[in-house]
C-alpha cells in the first residue's frame, strides 16, 4: 500500500480498502522505521492523525474534497506551517512557530492532505548534498536497498550516500515511502537535484506558477516550491492544485487554463527533443552519459525528433548564480538579527554586539560565508562589477533557452546530476561551495531562466543507486513537459524501491521491472 | 461722502503706523523666529555690493511626507498613530521569514497625484530597491524604497515669500523637486537610559512614505520655511497626507553648506530633528551661521548629520553611524515593476481599469491648489496679493475671512485688514492657531458693523477690538457702552475742541492758510487725541476746514 502512487492511493481510500487513519498510522510507523533517514525535522504525529480522522469523516460520507484526501505528505522546512516548528534547518530558528502558512502548505490542507512532518535540508536551503543543516545529514533510503548493498557489499550504516539537497528530507521522505508527496523548494536544482538521487519524480514548475508566500527565501527571484512524488502523474495532479495567482504573492501569475489529467499514451512523434552540447560537461558519469543517450535513442525510435542545440552561456552560469545568489542571501538574511523572533544571544552589551553574535551563533559557516560574499558583491563599489555583469549574464542565458526553443525544440533532455549519489565520507570531503557548483551545474541555469524542468528516475546505476534525467520545457508550458516526462517514466521502468527488497530484500521484483521497461 | 472715505482710509493708514510702532519689539521677535527675512535680505544686497567676499548659505531639503492611507504601503495593516504600541503590526510589517511585500494602489495613486500637483513627470514605469542598514525599528534589515526609477522626477515647486520694506511684497520663488520615490516607514525606538534597553514599537513600520528631495535651490531659512509651507498646503489640499510637522507626518531634513557665489557648493552638513516649519528656519539659519563662523576662522566644515535642538536654537553633531554608511542596494526581487498608464485607452487588455493606476483620471480628480486658491481670492473679494497669501497660508483664515464677509455689508476690501493684521498680529503673538482667537468671525462682524454705520470711530473700533481679545465673550456693543465709547458727535462740543486745538496751533493754521493742505491732518489728530479717538471725522474735518480757511 505504501509504495503506490497518490492516483492509486486515493482510489483505495476511495474504495475503502483502506481508510485515511490506517493509511496514517502505517506512515507514521515507517517514519519510525526509517528514522536513521533523518529525513524529518519534526514529526507532527497528533495534527496528522487528527486530519487523517476528519479526512476519513469525509471519505465515509462519500464527500472527499479531492484526490488528495486522506493522502499523507511531507513539507520542507523552510515552507512555514502554521504552529508547527520550521527551522530552515538552522539553530537560527530552532524554536520558530510561524503564525501562518505558506500559501502551497494551505492549498494541501485546504485538499485534506495529510501532513507527516516536516523534511530536513540543508541549512536555509543552500548545499547540495541535505548534509549540511543543524539537525545532521540526511541519508539515501537507497542505501540501505538491496542493490545497494549486494552491488557494492558496503556496510550500512559507515557507507551511506547522500540523498542530494538542499530538499534532501523531502526526497527521503517519499522514496522511503512514509509520504506520497513532499514539497521542496528549487533555487538552483535543489527539488531535482535529491529527485534524481532518491530515485522520486521531481517538478521544479515556471517561475511564478506557485506562490512563495511562506517559503523562507533563499533567491527570492530562482525560488520555486517543487514538487516530488512517485509519478509523473501525480506531479501533474499537486501541480494543478498548487498553481495560480496569489495576491500575496505579486510575482504569480495566472494558471493558464490546461487539464491537469494527462493523456495517458501521449505520442512523441510530433515532438522535437532538443540535447544541448554544454551539458556534455566534465564530471559526467559514463553511466549517466549512457542513459542519457538511451533515452535520447528512445525519444528517437518512437518518432521523435532529437536534435542538438547549443546553449553557448551555459559555462558561466554557476559563478553568475553564485554572484546573484550570495548577493539576495546577503539581503534576506538581513532580518535574522534575534530581535523579533529567531536565535537572540546571551551578548547584550550593545544591540549591535547582540546582532553579531546572535547571528554568529544561529548560521552555520556556509550562511555566514555567503552572507560575507553576498555583500562584498553589493558593495557601492562591486555592485555594477558582480551584481549588474551576474544579471546581464542572466539574461544572456535565459536568451540562450529562448533561442533554442524558439528554434522548435519542445523539450530540453539533460542529466540531472553529475552522477548518482556520493557516499557521505567522500561527499564531506569538499567543501560546500564546490560540491554545489558540480551539482547544481546541469539544474540551475534553468532557475536563471524561470523556466519549468523535471527529474524523472530512469534507472539504477551499478552501483544500485538511482539515476535521473532532467527534462526542460519553455516557460508556462508545465503541461507538455509533464506529458513527455510521463512517455518518458512509462518506457523507462523505474523500480520501486519496495520491490528493491529494501531491509528484507527482493531484486527479483525490480529485475522484473527493468525486463519490461527495456522493451 | 468722497471726502469722508479718504478720511477714514487715511486715519486707518495712520493707526496702522501706530500699531507697528505700538509692536515693534514684538514684531522684530516673530521675524526673528519665524521668517529671518532680515538675514536674507541683507544677504542679497551685500551680494549685489561686493559678491566675491560674501559667503551664502545654499539650501536643499528631504521631505518625507507619510501617506494619508488606511492601509501600509506593502501590508494590509492599518495606520494609525495613537494605538497601543505593536498593534498595528502584519506578519510582513514584524518582517517574518517567508511574508512578501504588495503593493498599495493608494500610496501609488498618492504619489502620483502629489508629482502632478508638483509638475513632475511621472514615470510610466517605477522600481524599488532595497536599502540595508541594520537599526532595531528596522526589522527586515533592509528599507524598500526607490532609489533607481522613482515613480515621479523632475518637478518644481513655486512658493512665495512676503519681502519688500513692509514685509508685504509677495516674492514668487521656485524650488526643483529632482524626485518623489515610495519607500516605508520605520518602526519607533524608545530608548530606556535607566534600564539600558531600547523597546521596539513597530506600529508606524511599513507606512508608506513619499519622499521628496529638493533641490538646493534655496539660500536661507526664511525660503526653506516658505517651500515647506507651501508643501504643507498642496499635500493638504489633495489629502496625500496631514502633513503635520509636530505629528512627524512630514520631516524634514535640510542640507546645507556655504560658498562663495560663483564657487563650487560648500562641504554639506544635515540637519535632521525638526519639527516644525519654524525650527527649520531657525535650524537652517543657525547652520548657515555656524558654518560662514567656521570658514571665517579659518577652520573646514565636516561632512556630518547634525541635530536641531529646539530648546538651545543650536545645531549638536549626531553620534556617528559608525563612519561611512554603505547601503548596499539591489533591486527588490519581490515586486514587480509599478506600472501607470496614461489613460484608459492605453490600458492593455486584459487590465481591469480599476486595478490600474491611471494618470488621467488622476489629473482629473485634482483639488484647487493653493496658488490658484491665492488668486481666486484676489479676484473675488479684490484684494491684494499680500492678503490672499496669508489667508491661504494661515490654517483656516480663508474660512474666517469668508464667515466675517457673510455677517456683514463692509466691503471684502475694509475687512481683510482687519483679518490679516489685527487678528493675524495677535494670534502670532501669542502663537495661537486661527480656530484659537478668542474672537469669532460673528463677534468681528459685528465690531466692523458699529463702525461701519458710523457708531464708532475706526480708532475707538481698534480699541474696541483689543478689549474684546482681552475679556472674551464680551460683545463690541458691550464694551462701547460699558466704556462710553461711542462716536463723539454733538456739533457744538465738536466746535468747542476744535475751537480749542486752532487757537493753540497758529503756525499750523498760517500753513494751512498758505496751500499746505496736509497740516490739516495734523490738527485732526490732535482734535481726536482730546477726545480720545472719540471724534466723528467726517465732522471734525469739515469743522477745521471752515476755521482754517
Amino acid at each position: 500500500m505504501l509504495s503506490l502512487t497518490i492516483r492509486e492511493v486515493s482510489a483505495a481510500l476511495r474504495e475503502g480498502r483502506i481508510s485515511p487513519t490506517e493509511l496514517c498510522r502505517t506512515c507514521l510507523n515507517r517514519i519510525k522505521k526509517t528514522q536513521h533517514l533523518n529525513a524529518y525535522i519534526t514529526v507532527t504525529e497528533e495534527l496528522a492523525l487528527k486530519q487523517a480522522r476528519e479526512a476519513e469523516a469525509r471519505l465515509l460520507r462519500g464527500a472527499p474534497k479531492g484526490p488528495l484526501d486522506g493522502i499523507p505528505f511531507a513539507v520542507k522546512d523552510n515552507f512555514c506551517t502554521e504552529n508547527i516548528k520550521t527551522t530552515c534547518a538552522s539553530k537560527m530558528l530552532n524554536d520558530y512557530t510561524p503564525p501562518y502558512n505558506a500559501t502551497v502548505v494551505q492549498k494541501l490542507f485546504d485538499q485534506g492532505a495529510v501532513l507527516m512532518g516536516k523534511a530536513n535540508m540543508d541549512e536555509f536551503a543552500m548545499g547540495a548534498g541535505s548534509t549540511d543543516g543543524a539537525f545532521g545529514p540526511v541519508r539515501n533510503p537507497w542505501s540501505y536497498a538491496a542493490p545497494y548493498r549486494e552491488r557494492t557489499g558496503a556496510a550500512p550504516d559507515s557507507d551511506w550516500v547522500i540523498t542530494g539537497g538542499s530538499s534532501g528530507g523531502s526526497a527521503a521522505a517519499v522514496a522511503s515511502l512514509t509520504s506520497y508527496l513532499a514539497l521542496g523548494s528549487d533555487t538552483g536544482g535543489s527539488t531535482r537535484n535529491p529527485g534524481a538521487l532518491c530515485g522520486v519524480v521531481a517538478l521544479k514548475p515556471t517561475y511564478g506558477l506557485l506562490s512563495r508566500h511562506g517559503l523562507i527565501p533563499l533567491v527570492n527571484s530562482m525560488d520555486v516550491p517543487g514538487i516530488m512524488t512517485r509519478s509523473v502523474s501525480d506531479a501533474a495532479i499537486v501541480l494543478g492544485i498548487l498553481q495560480g495567482q496569489d495576491m500575496r504573492d505579486s510575482t504569480t501569475t495566472p494558471a493558464p487554463s490546461w487539464l491537469t489529467e494527462l493523456p495517458e499514451h501521449f505520442d512523441v512523434k510530433n515532438i522535437c527533443v532538443g540535447i544541448p552540447k554544454e551539458y556534455h560537461a566534465p564530471g559526467l558519469s559514463e553511466e549517466t552519459l549512457a542513459q542519457w543517450s538511451r533515452v535520447a535513442d528512445m525519444f528517437e525510435r518512437a518518432g521523435a525528433r532529437v536534435k542538438q542545440v547549443s546553449l553557448p552561456h551555459t559555462q558561466h552560469s554557476i559563478v553568475c548564480y553564485h554572484v546573484l545568489c550570495h548577493a539576495e542571501v546577503a539581503s534576506n538574511m538581513a532580518r535574522f538579527d534575534g530581535l523579533e523572533y529567531g536565535h537572540r544571544s546571551e551578548v547584550d552589551s550593545s544591540t549591535e554586539a547582540m546582532y553579531a553574535s546572535s547571528r554568529h551563533e544561529g548560521f552555520n559557516d556556509v550562511v555566514r560565508g555567503r552572507i560575507l560574499s553576498g555583500n562584498y558583491f553589493l558593495l557601492k563599489q562591486n555592485y555594477e562589477h558582480y551584481f549588474v555583469k551576474a544579471q546581464r549574464v542572466r539574461r544572456l542565458i535565459a536568451d540562450d533557452f529562448k533561442r533554442a526553443f524558439s528554434s522548435g525544440v519542445d523539450v530540453l533532455l539533460t542529466p540531472t546530476t553529475l552522477a548518482d549519489a556520493a557516499r557521505y565520507s567522500n561527499f564531506t570531503q569538499e567543501d560546500n561551495w564546490t560540491r554545489s557548483a558540480q551539482d547544481d551545474v546541469f539544474t540551475q541555469p534553468v532557475n536563471m531562466a524561470g523556466l519549468p524542468a523535471i527529474s524523472v528516475p530512469t534507472a539504477l546505476s551499478s552501483r544500485g543507486l538511482p539515476i535521473g534525467l532532467q527534462l526542460i520545457g519553455p516557460a508556462l508550458q508545465d503541461n507538455k513537459l509533464l506529458s513527455v516526462a510521463q512517455w518518458l517514466e512509462q518506457r523507462v521502468g523505474f523500480p520501486s524501491i519496495s520491490d528493491c527488497g529494501d531491509e528484507s530484500g527482493n531484486e527479483a521484483g525490480m529485475a522484473n521491472r527493468e525486463q519490461t521497461s527495456a522493451v | 461722502m468722497a471726502a469722508s472715505s479718504v478720511a477714514v482710509s487715511e486715519l486707518l493708514h495712520n493707526m496702522n503706523k501706530q500699531i507697528s510702532v505700538l509692536y515693534p519689539k514684538a514684531a522684530c521677535v516673530i521675524r526673528r523666529i519665524s521668517t529671518p527675512s532680515s538675514r536674507c535680505d541683507s544677504q542679497l544686497q551685500l551680494r549685489a555690493k561686493s559678491a566675491p567676499q560674501q559667503l551664502v548659505g545654499v539650501v536643499g531639503l528631504e521631505v518625507h511626507a507619510q501617506i494619508n492611507s488606511k492601509t501600509k504601503l506593502f501590508s494590509g495593516s492599518p495606520v494609525g498613530f495613537s494605538a497601543p504600541p505593536n498593534c498595528l503590526v502584519s506578519p510582513f510589517d514584524a518582517s517574518l521569514p517567508g511574508t512578501l511585500p504588495v503593493l498599495n494602489k493608494r500610496c501609488v495613486e498618492a504619489a502620483v497625484m502629489t508629482g502632478l500637483a508638483l509638475n513632475c513627470t511621472i514615470n510610466k514605469k517605477s522600481l524599488f530597491d532595497r536599502k540595508h542598514y541594520f537599526y532595531a525599528d528596522l526589522p527586515a534589515g533592509y528599507q524598500i524604497t526607490q532609489l533607481r526609477r522613482p515613480i515621479a522626477v523632475d518637478g518644481m515647486l513655486t512658493y512665495s515669500l512676503l519681502g519688500g520694506k513692509k514685509r508685504s511684497q509677495v516674492i514668487r520663488k521656485t524650488v526643483t523637486i529632482k524626485q518623489i520615490q515610495l519607500e516605508q516607514d520605520s518602526g519607533k525606538s524608545l530608548h530606556d537610559d535607566l534600564r539600558s534597553q531600547t523597546l521596539i514599537d513597530l506600529n508606524r513600520a511599513g507606512v508608506g512614505l513619499m519622499e521628496l528631495v529638493m533641490e538646493p535651490d534655496m539660500s536661507c531659512g526664511e525660503e526653506a520655511a516658505a517651500a515647506v509651507r507651501e508643501l504643507q498646503l498642496i499635500l493638504q489640499a489633495l489629502g496625500t497626507c496631514h502633513a503635520n510637522m509636530s505629528e512627524g507626518q512630514l520631516r524634514v531634513d535640510a542640507n546645507v553648506s556655504v560658498h562663495k557665489p560663483g564657487e563650487p557648493l560648500g562641504i554639506r552638513t544635515e540637519v535632521k530633528n525638526i519639527n516644525s516649519v519654524r525650527y527649520l528656519a531657525r535650524a537652517i539659519d543657525y547652520e548657515i551661521q555656524r558654518q560662514t563662523e567656521v570658514l571665517q576662522r579659518g577652520g573646514t566644515v565636516q561632512n556630518e548629520t547634525r541635530a536641531y535642538d529646539s530648546k538651545s536654537g543650536e545645531t549638536i553633531p549626531m553620534r556617528d553611524k559608525e563612519g561611512l554608511q554603505d547601503y548596499r542596494f539591489m533591486p527588490e526581487p519581490n515586486l514587480p515593476p509599478v506600472i501607470v498608464y496614461e489613460d484608459n485607452a492605453s490600458l492593455p487588455t486584459g487590465i481591469d481599469a480599476c486595478q490600474a493606476v491611471v494618470v488621467q483620471k488622476i489629473r482629473a480628480g485634482l483639488p484647487e491648489l493653493p496658488s490658484v486658491k491665492r488668486d481666486r481670492l484676489v479676484q473675488t473679494y479684490g484684494i491684494l496679493p499680500e492678503h490672499g497669501f496669508t489667508l491661504v497660508n494661515e490654517d483656516g483664515l480663508v474660512e474666517y475671512f469668508e464667515a466675517v464677509l457673510k455677517a456683514t455689508k463692509k466691503e471684502p476690501r475694509k475687512v481683510i485688514g482687519w483679518v490679516t493684521n489685527e487678528l493675524v498680529g495677535r494670534l502670532k503673538q501669542q502663537d495661537m492657531s486661527v480656530s484659537q482667537s478668542p474672537i469669532s468671525p460673528s463677534a468681528l462682524a459685528e465690531l466692523l458693523e458699529l463702525q461701519e454705520s458710523g457708531h464708532i470711530s475706526s480708532s475707538v473700533a481698534k480699541q474696541v477690538f483689543q478689549e474684546m481679545w482681552r475679556s472674551s465673550g464680551k460683545t463690541a456693543s458691550q464694551i462701547i457702552q460699558e466704556q462710553d465709547l461711542g462716536l463723539v458727535s454733538d456739533a457744538t462740543q465738536l466746535h468747542n475742541i476744535c475751537q480749542k486745538v486752532v487757537d493753540s496751533h497758529p503756525d499750523e493754521v498760517h500753513a494751512i492758510r498758505n496751500g499746505n493742505k496736509k497740516v490739516l491732518n495734523k490738527l485732526m489728530g490732535l482734535v481726536q487725541k482730546e477726545t480720545k479717538g472719540r471724534a466723528d471725522p467726517v465732522l471734525v474735518r469739515a469743522i477745521l476746514q471752515e476755521k482754517t480757511s
